[in-house]
């Protein structure tokens, strides 16, 4: 029977040590498309990895700016255009009432950006993963390290890529099927 | 007992009664249906005979224990009840009487739906006819005003009159005629007197009695005299709890005849008033009284007329006073004697105490270089000796002929009404009375304790006793025959003004329980069963004025509202006695009692009206209640507190009743009013206060000492609507009332004027009222206000405004939307006080608009704050942020939707308010906007003065003035311009277009001098 | 004031391993019976969640009328109890979005309960806006929703601003809250053995695995969270203040409002994270992870605060006093002498008194002490509205419209019923979520350190 192409090689280690270092070796070995999984945000990892520029600030500004400037504007139009009635004697257009609505929105619409817009970049989310299906990567949730190399990596053999791994002393190493 | 909403024919329901019936009896409706003739009756006494409506009827309120949220279930119990007696005016559809009737303005003629036609009519009350013109929508009465074309109302009117509107729309009012409390129709009772009077016609009416109230119709008097010539034997008694004896007393010592006193205020320049609260509802000729007294206090007009008062109880006339004096009732006499005394260059004043001599003696100086143009009043409860003085004192002064009259009686029958009651109880225990007809009022109720009326009524077997009346009281209990009485706008009649002018009562709608009229019932009697109180009325007329042109004469007289010429002529009366017997003095130890009506209910027969019960009396603000008035320092003594409960005992007789402590009440001395008590008043008043007249014998019917007060330990709540009657605050004086003496006036015109910031202090571009047409405002002169609370019941009619009961009043959710705040001033003992009436202040920098997150109240360009009732969802914050906190708030659901006497009733021009939305003044918009709307399809603006607010129309003494600012000729632009003209918290920068007129007062500097 | 960094207590005790802590965390939501004690607490709980109900239905049949407000005092216990939630739930906030900016790794044990706490206390305020009006079946109009009528909300009102204000923060509580939460929900998912958990927390992870670009992606987000949360908090406390200072009452119309309000709101939020954190740690045996250190800090933060309050309360005295204001030095007098005196007299020994004892080391780490001393805070900030919001109504500009206040009931029954419902939520929360932040923890041991 034929053999399903397998979607990476996967390398459990104890500390986060040996796996960022592992990664950083791995790296400098020219693979590309290589991921590591934590039970907790490493500092440096992503970069070991090779994983530099990230869309979420960028995200947030866009969020804010739809709520701050609609917020403002939609007041205006009730306000002003609308619906303009004589409050108090107050002017039509008070800005300086306008200021709180238009902040709350900013802050509203920024933060919904931020969350949503991590799950979408992060492409959450997604049920299923073919990491799940290597039983020990359960720990990677509590307190094992996990290195992996994609099949889809160009430089990508089953053979190298075991040598390489196992020189890193890992705790085990399993192939992920797809 | 379920309510439930009927679906079919809406329409019909709204003017019809009968077709509304919330009380669970679809099946006794259909059955009502179909049954025809005395079934009809029969099953209706099956209905009012039903277990639960029985219950109902007869029980009193649930105790607050046993509920959860007693006001709240109380006020769903009451619309029940409301419901279910709805039920009872089967028979009655609103319909134009069948005789003609004659609108006041001519145009239009005939009815112009959603078009109001008002129509000439008169009330009356204790014998004195009111000219007013009541608004009709489609002959359904809505609204009265006073007569403005009648010199003795001028426009003006009374709270009785005002709020006469909804006691004929009360759904307790007796529906049907009833014999032993079963119901039967007119023709039975005429079955039933029939073979009686046939009999009695042998006797010569012998066993004939008829006990009326004070009757001043020329029709009814001369049907009555008729019936006793046709029955010489037969006697006509008269009996009013509040009733004229002493000034018929006082006239009969003085002129060996009865007169009528009537004074002109407008022409006299110091005025001393000894216990006359003549600048109240209920006083004869208020209404036009407090018109004249107010056009001699405007400082702008000529010289200001000097009030002197020597009160006992404090009074609305005593806070308007220049000088009060309080006095014990019983002193009164000692110093009208010593005041007669010393004008006649006797110098003895050992009669009068040290603290009143120098009272007494501004007085007699001010009295003295006014001859001619003074006036001394008497009140109606001071012992005829003292009227007796009073008409010596004006005649010594010169004052007869210029600013006192004396004319013919208005009262048709003038006797003295106790005797006569106690010579009827007298018959009625001889077992001389076979037939007892009673003609309205409630003897078995507010007659003298000593001549126990009731008993005599219940206990002597009078074969036939026959009560006529607007509701099935204390007294038609006490009578196997009770007629459901006409209401005066279901039925003709006519009536003399305090001034003698007769007016013609013209009914503006047909009866709404087939109610028969007092003229009716008395032609009944004389054999005319079905004549109508029209040809009754016509008739008499007839006679008086023969000839050709009497359709012409009718109608005029129904379209004016009196009748020419009918004014009694000034007469001249010589005084015949020298001196005047002397009734004995108490001694100063004993407590004194004085029994006074009631400012709002009178004397008890308005008790059912929720309107009057809820209005504030003027010095306290109490509603629903009677309690004990007490000095502060007499409280102090007895170490009683407001609210604490006093035991009263009175030769014999017990009274446990709550103590008010009552500032400027004389020392050693209580007052209680009349009229609480009741325990078949309705759903309103039964239950409500404590009933005095148990302690009221016919000798000392005002005031008498010697009462013994003992606290009994345990409070009763109160529910007054101004908790702090005192401008002062630990932390200084407010200056909401602004006053000053005539002198300071003068010296600094615009004393008034300060703490308004500069219009252009501002940040924004002001909103540009001046560019619009109208821009409107009021002003509110604290002079002229006599404190009547005239405006708040015609506010109230005007724009349907809901009565909330005792228990919510007690917890400040009164709906007023225009209130009278009356403030106290110095000495406790004999304090200074003002009448402020707060409306919505209409700000043009309004802080609960900018509050409001829904734009609920809002600013109109003619410069209203609009409240949009459909839009507030009630948030309350409007409330919170008025800083004069004339903001209403519909905590519950307040409205009666359900009672259809109701729904005829309120004005079709205005919103009935729900549940849980913010009401308020509104300017009357929707007078404005009829307005407007007549002024542009006629292309021109609308008039100054031919629009009023129901305040200003109501007022009688022409304090409120509304109009457009923007109009320098206006009045109000005028009165704005003033220098004592203010707006109240105005330096809070809100702008308020209601502004005041600050209240300036005319003291005599001697004494004003002692003061300080 | 603060002791030398040794004799500090630790954030984490020694000796806990990645593995230790997340089994020790998660076995309580997982593995550990649910005692008898916690059914009783959380059926009382939950019976007086239905008298709130109850009295909310009453309500809604007759109207606020039911209730103590009156003319003049509009606004009641309803307004009282609402900025009262507020106030507490910004602790919460306070925990995990500044500290974290602040880098104060000791909140990581106490931020996720304290979140919860937020979301609780602002469902609980959340109510009483809406139940409070006349109608409330038309309290949706103070929101701007396109409508036939073409009628828009008033938004010069601080109410508008209110709705603005609450609504979205309740939604970045909520989002913070359940972002925080994703990592641990993974955790659960691995760790739990039956095949329902794995699925309910499975879905809720939404297949978190713990990639380094993940982690990078979702710390960015989490701190930006956090710096839009700062303000937002700061802000909302403030806008509630606007309610009150916007309007021109006497005792309402004061500049100082917005700081001592932010102030006085992280003062409850404290005590009330205290009177939870104490029973929690003590049942749950986490005294290791909340240890002395944060119910140190926690009293510390309280003491700071109450000192801001403490300011407040003495520039409205002074200002009062020296504005020379008739109605201001009439409130002064008022607040001091008038019918509600004894209540101000109890918010001063309540927030201004007793909570100075926190200057005692000793009983900054003593958990009885502490949780008394938030219990007196939690009961003196309710007076403190209390205060603001009737004394000030209840005598105004016009002696003629003075009048008292008495709470029916009803308002006690609503006030009592959210108290129940907050904590029966917070009965369950501790039941099925771990209480603290496990990956937050996990940084938090020596193991976590990555040597360069």
């Amino acid at each position: 029977m034929k053999r399903t192409k397998a979607y990476g090689l996967m390398a459990e280690f104890d500390s986060v040590n040996s796996l960022v270092d592992a990664a950083n070796r791995t790296r400098e070995a020219g693979y590309k498309r290589i991921d590591a999984y934590s039970p907790f945000p490493v500092e440096g990892l992503a970069e070991a990895i090779g994983f530099h520029h990230d869309e979420v600030p960028l995200v947030v500004l866009i969020g804010g700016l739809i709520g701050g400037l609609s917020g403002y504007l939609m007041q205006y139009w009730i306000s002003v255009v609308g619906y303009p009635v004589n409050v108090g004697g107050k002017p039509y257009h008070s800005w300086p009432a306008f200021i709180v609505p238009t902040f709350e929105l900013t802050i509203l619409f920024a933060g919904i950006f931020a969350v949503f817009g991590m799950l979408a970049l992060n492409g959450l989310p997604m049920p299923y993963h073919p990491v799940f299906n290597v039983p020990r990567f359960a720990f990677a949730t509590k307190d094992r390290f996990f290195l992996i190399v994609f099949s889809s990596d160009p430089k990508y053999n089953p053979v190298e890529v075991r040598r390489l791994l196992e020189s890193f002393g890992p705790r085990s190493i399993s192939e992920v099927p797809d | 007992m379920k309510m439930e909403e009927q679906p079919e024919k809406p329409r019909r329901e709204d003017v019809c009664p009968s077709k509304k019936g919330a009380l669970d009896l679809d099946a006794a409706r259909d059955r009502l249906a179909e049954a025809q003739g005395p079934e009809y009756w029969r099953s209706l006494e099956e209905l009012a005979g039903s277990p639960d409506f029985q219950e109902m009827l007869h029980r009193e309120f649930p105790k607050g224990a046993s509920e959860w949220l007693d006001s709240v279930s109380r006020r769903g119990f009451l619309k029940l009840m409301g419901a279910s007696l709805a039920m009872a005016g089967m028979s009655a559809c609103t319909k134009q009487p069948l005789e003609p009737i004659v609108p006041y303005v001519k145009q239009p003629e005939e009815v112009v739906p959603g078009r109001p036609m008002f129509f000439a009519t008169a009330f009356t009350l204790g014998g004195y006819a009111s000219p007013v013109l009541v608004e009709s929508h489609l002959y359904r009465p809505t609204k009265i005003e006073g007569n403005d074309q009648h010199p003795a109302s001028l426009g003006g009117t009374d709270i009785f009159s005002q709020a006469s509107i909804l006691g004929m729309y009360d759904p307790d009012r007796s529906q049907t005629v009833t014999y032993l409390g079963e119901i039967r129709s007119w023709g039975s009772l005429v079955e039933a007197l029939r073979a009686p009077l046939n009999i009695q016609k042998g006797l010569q009416g012998a066993g004939i009695r008829i006990l009326t109230p004070t009757v001043s119709s020329p029709t009814l008097a001369d049907q009555l005299q008729s019936f006793l010539k046709a029955n010489p034997q037969a006697k006509w008694h008269v009996y009013e709890p509040v009733n004229r004896d002493n000034v018929l007393e006082g006239a009969k010592l003085a002129f060996g005849q009865p007169v009528e006193t009537r004074y002109d205020f407008s022409k006299a320049d110091v005025i001393l008033s000894l216990d006359a609260d003549f600048l109240y509802a209920g006083y004869p000729g208020f209404t036009r009284y407090a018109r004249d007294f107010a056009k001699r206090r405007n400082p702008e007009a000529g010289e200001m007329s000097r009030l002197y008062v020597a009160e006992s109880t404090p009074s609305s006339t005593g806070a308007k006073a220049d000088h009060r004096l309080p006095v014990r009732a019983v002193e009164i006499e000692s110093f009208v004697r010593a005041l007669d005394m010393m004008l006649g260059d006797d110098t003895d004043r050992s009669m009068v105490r040290a603290e009143q001599q120098k009272f007494l003696d501004a007085v007699l100086a001010d009295l003295k270089s006014h001859r001619g143009s003074s006036a001394v009043i008497a009140g109606d409860h001071q012992p005829g000796v003292v009227h007796a003085f009073v008409h010596r004192i004006n005649q010594t002064l010169g004052n007869l002929g210029k600013t006192v009259f004396y004319t013919d009686p208005v009262d048709a029958n003038p006797i003295n009404q106790a005797e006569s009651l106690k010579d009827l109880v007298a018959d009625m225990r001889g077992g001389k009375v076979d037939i007892l007809i009673i003609l309205g009022g409630n003897p078995a109720y507010d007659a003298p304790a000593d001549f126990g009326f009731a008993d005599a009524l219940k206990n002597t077997s009078i074969p036939l006793r026959v009560h006529l009346g607007l509701y099935q009281n204390e007294t038609a209990e006490l009578c196997q025959w009770h007629v459901n009485q006409a209401h005066y706008l279901e039925a003709w009649g006519d009536g003399r003004a305090y001034d003698g002018t007769v007016s013609i009562v013209q009914p503006l709608i047909a009866p709404l329980y087939e109610g028969k009229s007092a003229c009716e019932l008395v032609s009944m009697l004389s054999g005319q069963a079905d004549t109508g109180g029209h040809e009754i009325v016509q008739a008499y007329w007839k006679k008086q004025h023969p000839g050709a042109d009497f359709d012409e004469f009718w109608r005029k007289s129904l379209h004016d509202g009196w009748i020419e010429g009918t004014t009694f002529a000034a007469k001249q009366v010589a005084n015949k006695n020298a001196s005047f017997p002397a009734t004995s003095r108490a001694d100063d130890k004993a407590i004194e009692i004085n029994f006074r009506r009631d400012p709002s209910i009178y004397d008890g027969q308005f008790s059912n009206n929720g309107w009057l019960q809820e209005l504030p009396k003027p010095m306290n603000k109490l509603t629903w209640d009677n309690p004990v008035l007490m000095g502060p320092a007499m409280a102090e003594r007895m170490g009683i507190k407001t609210e604490d409960l006093v035991e009263l005992e009175l030769n014999g007789k017990k009274v446990t009743a709550p103590v008010w402590i009552q500032v400027g009440h004389p020392d050693n001395s209580v007052t209680v009013f009349l009229g609480y008590g009741r325990r078949r008043a309705g759903r309103v008043g039964t239950g409500a206060g404590f009933d005095i007249y148990v302690l009221r014998t016919s000798a000392t019917p005002w005031f008498t000492s010697g009462v013994v007060i003992r606290k009994v330990g345990g409070t009763y709540k109160l529910a007054s609507t101004q908790g702090y009657q005192t401008m002062e605050t630990p932390t200084g004086a407010r200056p909401l009332v602004r006053t000053a003496s005539i002198e300071e006036y003068r010296k600094e015109p615009d004393f008034a004027r300060e703490e308004e910031p500069p219009k252009e202090l501002t940040l924004y571009k002001p909103y540009p009222y001046a560019a619009g047409p109208y821009a409107w405002g009021m002003t509110v002169d604290m002079n002229a206000c006599v404190g009547c609370n005239n405006c708040v019941v015609a506010c109230q009619s005007e724009n349907n405004i809901a009565v909330v009961g005792k228990e919510q009043t007690v917890l400040g959710r009164h709906m007023h939307w225009i209130r009278i705040d009356s403030y106290y001033q110095g000495d406790r003992d004999n304090p200074k006080a003002y009448f402020q009436p707060v409306p919505c202040q209409q700000c043009e920098n309004a802080p609960c608009e900018v509050v409001c997150p829904v734009g609920a109240t809002v600013h109109s360009s003619e410069g209203l704050n609009d409240m949009v009732y459909n839009r507030c969802v009630g948030t309350r914050y409007c409330s919170d942020n008025c800083p004069y906190k004339v903001r209403r708030f519909n905590f519950l659901l307040f409205q009666d939707w359900e009672t259809s006497q109701f729904k005829m009733m309120r004005n079709p021009d205005v919103t009935v308010r729900s549940r849980g939305v913010m009401e308020k003044c509104t300017y009357c918009v929707q007078r404005i906007n009829e307005h407007r709307i007549d002024a542009e399809r006629e292309d021109r603006k609308i008039r100054d003065g031919e629009l009023q607010t129901a305040c200003q129309q109501s007022c009688p003494a022409n304090a409120i003035v509304f109009g457009n600012i923007n109009d320098p000729e206006s009045k109000v632009s005028k009165l704005k311009a003033q220098g004592r003209n203010y707006g109240l918290l105005a330096d809070l920068n809100t702008r308020p277009r209601t502004t005041y007129l600050a209240d300036i007062r005319n003291p005599n500097p001697e004494l004003e001098a002692e003061h300080s | 004031m603060d002791e030398p960094i040794e004799t500090r207590a630790p954030v984490i005790e020694p000796g806990y391993t990645l593995g230790s802590v997340t089994d020790k965390i998660s076995s309580i939501v997982l593995t550990r019976p649910t005692s008898n004690a916690w059914f009783v607490g959380f059926g009382l709980m939950f019976l007086l969640t239905m008298m709130l109900l109850f009295a909310m239905g009453y309500l809604f049949v007759k109207g606020v009328g039911i209730w103590g407000v009156t003319i003049p005092i509009g606004w009641g216990f309803a307004i009282v109890n609402f900025v009262w939630w507020i106030g507490i739930g910004h602790a919460g906030t306070l925990i995990s979005a500044i500290l974290l900016l602040l880098r104060q790794s000791w909140r990581n044990s106490i931020n996720r309960f304290a979140e919860a706490m937020t979301l609780f206390a602002v469902a609980c305020a959340g109510i009483f806006p809406a139940i409070h009006v006349g109608r409330p079946w038309v309290a949706y109009w103070l929101f701007p929703y396109p409508n036939t009528m073409n009628v828009w909300p008033q938004f010069r009102s601080p109410l508008v601003w209110d709705v603005f204000a609450v609504s979205t923060y309740a939604t970045i509580s909520a989002l913070f809250w359940f972002i925080g939460l994703i990592p641990d929900l993974a955790t659960l998912r691995d760790r739990s053995e039956e095949r329902w958990k794995k699925i309910i927390y499975g879905m809720l992870a939404m297949g978190w695995r713990g990639s380094a670009r993940h982690w990078h992606r979702y710390e960015t987000a989490y701190l930006l969270l956090a710096g839009l949360a700062t303000p937002l908090v700061l802000s909302v406390h403030t806008v509630v203040s606007f309610d009150f200072a916007v309007g021109i009452v006497p005792g309402w119309h004061t500049t100082i409002f917005p700081p001592y309000f932010v102030a006085g709101a992280i003062y409850s939020g404290f005590a009330m994270v205290l009177m939870l954190a104490i029973p929690i740690r003590k049942i749950y045996k986490l005294e290791d992870f909340i240890t002395e250190r944060h119910l140190q800090n926690s009293a510390k933060v309280m003491l700071a605060t109450g000192l801001i309050v403490a300011y407040g309360y003495g520039i409205e005295a002074f200002m009062g006093w020296y504005s020379g204001n008739r109605y201001d030095a009439f409130l002064l007098w008022n607040r001091l002498h008038g019918p509600y005196s004894f209540f101000y007299y109890m918010l001063l020994i309540c927030n201004l008194g007793i909570p100075q004892v926190l200057w005692i080391s000793k009983l900054r780490s003593s958990p009885l002490w502490l949780f008394l001393v938030s219990l007196v805070v939690l009961v003196g900030m309710w007076l403190e509205r209390f205060i603001i919001v009737v004394v000030s109504l209840h005598r105004d500009f016009l002696t003629s419209s003075w009048g008292m206040y008495y709470p029916t009931r009803w308002d006690w029954m609503t006030y009592i019923g959210t108290i129940g419902m907050f904590l029966a939520a917070m009965f369950l929360f501790v039941r099925i979520l771990p209480m603290i932040s496990i990956f937050e923890m996990r940084t938090l041991l020596p193991e976590a350190e990555v040597k360069e």
